[in-house]
């Protein structure tokens, strides 16, 4: 699936849900469901620090596509953690450089991508961002990994 | 509650309470953080920008005479409140904040010298601590804490022996903002005087809740915001005894503060104006005098009877909740609970408290020692005013069982 159909497919089954707290009912199983970071990186080097909760996430690069692991203190930014990796893990480096992340306000979690709302999904975005451009660039320099 | 406040008619004058939230009628809980505004003061802020807007001082027109007149008396409602011997020991600021910066860079900048210390205690809110240090940094001098024991109280033990002679000031909370403890303040400004040590009161989390005194208490300093006791935000309040103000050099220059200005030499002018740079917030100060009065009116007295009846009910509600840990613990509070439940983490209690439309505060409110203190990541903070209902309180904590089945 390609990162547009797997954010379509998030979009899709939240539409079911009318009242918030369903919603939340569903992005905490979702958070059960993160594919958890090793102990062995779960260190300060691949902590991202938003203000009310941590956020650890380490990315794995083999055959081309890379795949995100993670895990968080709190079970909501782990649930939202879980959908972007499942939206994002797979793809090439370029793929995820390019990709436009619109379903977190599609299911009306966009203050959730709000600066100020410091819970570590933007700055995680960012960070996963980063990582594929580092990658798409060692990958240009040296095309042969 | 009924007894001491008619509740529901002082609802009606804070339209702000009777908001829905994502379709659940709003369960207001943040009252720490800020309070909702009186109408009282919503139309006195209106009516000033709708009939006498005009800058204040030096004008000769009958608008700024009128604006003048009601920012000055505007003073005079803070002082009486306070308690304050004169009116111009009371400076208009922006807030808490802005009042203990103007404290550090006038009073500590000089007065304070290398090897000189300043005393703060371990629940200070970040703004009690931040200016200190930078003073200290600036000044080669040492910042010292009173410390606090697990129950969120001072060792007041400990303070007689911090108090030597290079202390310059103590700064120090009236109430916590995380822990809701109130400090004995009458002891610690005894204990400082003997010493001849000046004191700085931060009453951001006292002036709302109960009366307080400044000539009563002898406190050198006091400081407060205007939003926090149902006035506008952007305006707050430094009270200084005046022969201390005297003695401090201006902060910011700028219009207002001055007497006469040449290239060579400015005369700064008398107080409470030498501390008062630029067009100062007429409107703010006036919103603010008219939240006092609403206080007033009510009395504080009665609001602090009604508002420890609701804490002690909150209290005993919120402990039927299961795996509910209390941190702060102290004999006497005021303002709020902060708490955590067990297998869950505070923001995402927050976060489930917010869709069921209850507003409450997570995280580690501006007091990052008290986490560390306790070992935690932050807290919930469940803070009360006057007009809220024990009804509230309930819904409060039906949202926390309905949030702990989700999220354990």
């Amino acid at each position: 699936m390609t990162i547009q159909e797997k954010q379509d497919e998030i979009i899709d089954d939240f539409s079911v849900f009318s009242d918030w707290m369903d919603k939340y009912e569903y992005i905490v199983q979702l958070g059960k469901e993160l594919p958890l970071i090793d102990a062995q990186f779960k260190t300060d080097d691949h902590l991202i620090r938003g203000c009310q909760s941590r956020v650890w996430l380490h990315a794995d690069y083999t055959g081309g596509l890379v795949h995100f692991t993670a895990d968080s203190d709190a079970i909501i930014t782990k649930g939202l953690i879980s959908m972007v990796i499942k939206v994002l893990s797979g793809h090439t480096p370029r793929e995820i450089m390019d990709a436009e992340i619109y379903f977190v306000d599609a299911i009306g979690l966009t203050s959730h991508l709000s600066p100020t709302r410091s819970n570590g999904l933007l700055s995680m975005l960012k960070q996963i961002k980063s990582y594929a451009l580092a990658l798409h660039v060692r990958e240009n320099e040296n095309p042969t990994t | 509650m009924e007894q001491y406040l008619q509740i529901e008619d002082i609802r009606k004058d804070f339209p702000l309470l009777d908001t829905m939230i994502y379709g659940r009628k709003l369960v207001y809980l943040d009252n720490a953080a800020t309070t909702q505004k009186p109408v009282q003061v919503l139309d006195a802020v209106a009516h000033y920008y709708r009939t006498y807007n005009s800058n204040v001082h030096r004008g000769v027109h009958l608008l700024s005479q009128q604006a003048t007149d009601a920012y000055e008396k505007a003073r005079q409602t803070v002082a009486s409140f306070l308690n304050a011997q004169h009116a111009h020991e009371v400076i208009f600021t922006r807030g808490t904040t802005e009042s203990i910066n103007l404290v550090a860079a006038t009073y500590g900048r000089s007065n304070l010298q290398k090897g000189d210390s300043i005393v703060i205690s371990a629940m200070e809110h970040h703004s009690n601590i931040v200016p200190w240090q930078m003073l200290c940094e600036e000044k080669g001098a040492t910042l010292k804490v009173i410390p606090m024991d697990e129950h969120g109280v001072l060792r007041m033990d400990l303070l007689p022996d911090l108090l030597d002679e290079r202390v310059k000031l103590l700064a120090v909370t009236a109430v916590s903002n995380s822990l809701a403890t109130v400090n004995p303040i009458r002891e610690i400004i005894t204990l400082a005087h003997q010493k001849n040590i000046p004191v700085l009161l931060d009453a951001a989390q006292a002036v709302q809740h109960m009366p307080v005194d400044v000539q009563e208490l002898d406190a050198d300093f006091l400081v407060f915001s205007g939003h926090k006791i149902y006035g506008p935000t952007g305006i707050g309040v430094l009270y200084g005894k005046e022969q201390l103000m005297n003695a401090m050099p201006p902060w910011q220059g700028g219009g207002d503060m001055i007497k006469t200005v040449t290239f060579e030499k400015t005369v700064y002018n008398e107080l409470p104006y030498k501390f008062e740079a630029g067009t100062p917030d007429i409107a703010g100060a006036i919103g603010l005098a008219a939240a006092l009065d609403y206080v007033c009116n009510i009395g504080l007295s009665r609001i602090r009877k009604a508002e420890e009846e609701l804490m002690q009910y909150a209290m005993g509600q919120l402990a039927t909740v299961e795996g509910i840990r209390f941190i702060g613990e102290a004999p006497e509070r005021a303002g709020g609970i902060s708490f955590l439940l067990d297998g869950t983490h505070p923001f995402d209690v927050g976060e489930l408290l917010d869709k069921q439309g209850i507003a409450v505060r997570t995280g580690h409110h501006c007091t990052q020692p008290v986490m560390d203190f306790f070992g935690i990541p932050g807290t919930v903070r469940a803070s009360f005013s006057f007009y809220n209902t024990p009804a509230e309180i309930d819904m409060l904590v039906a949202g926390l069982n309905k949030a702990a089945v989700m999220l354990r």
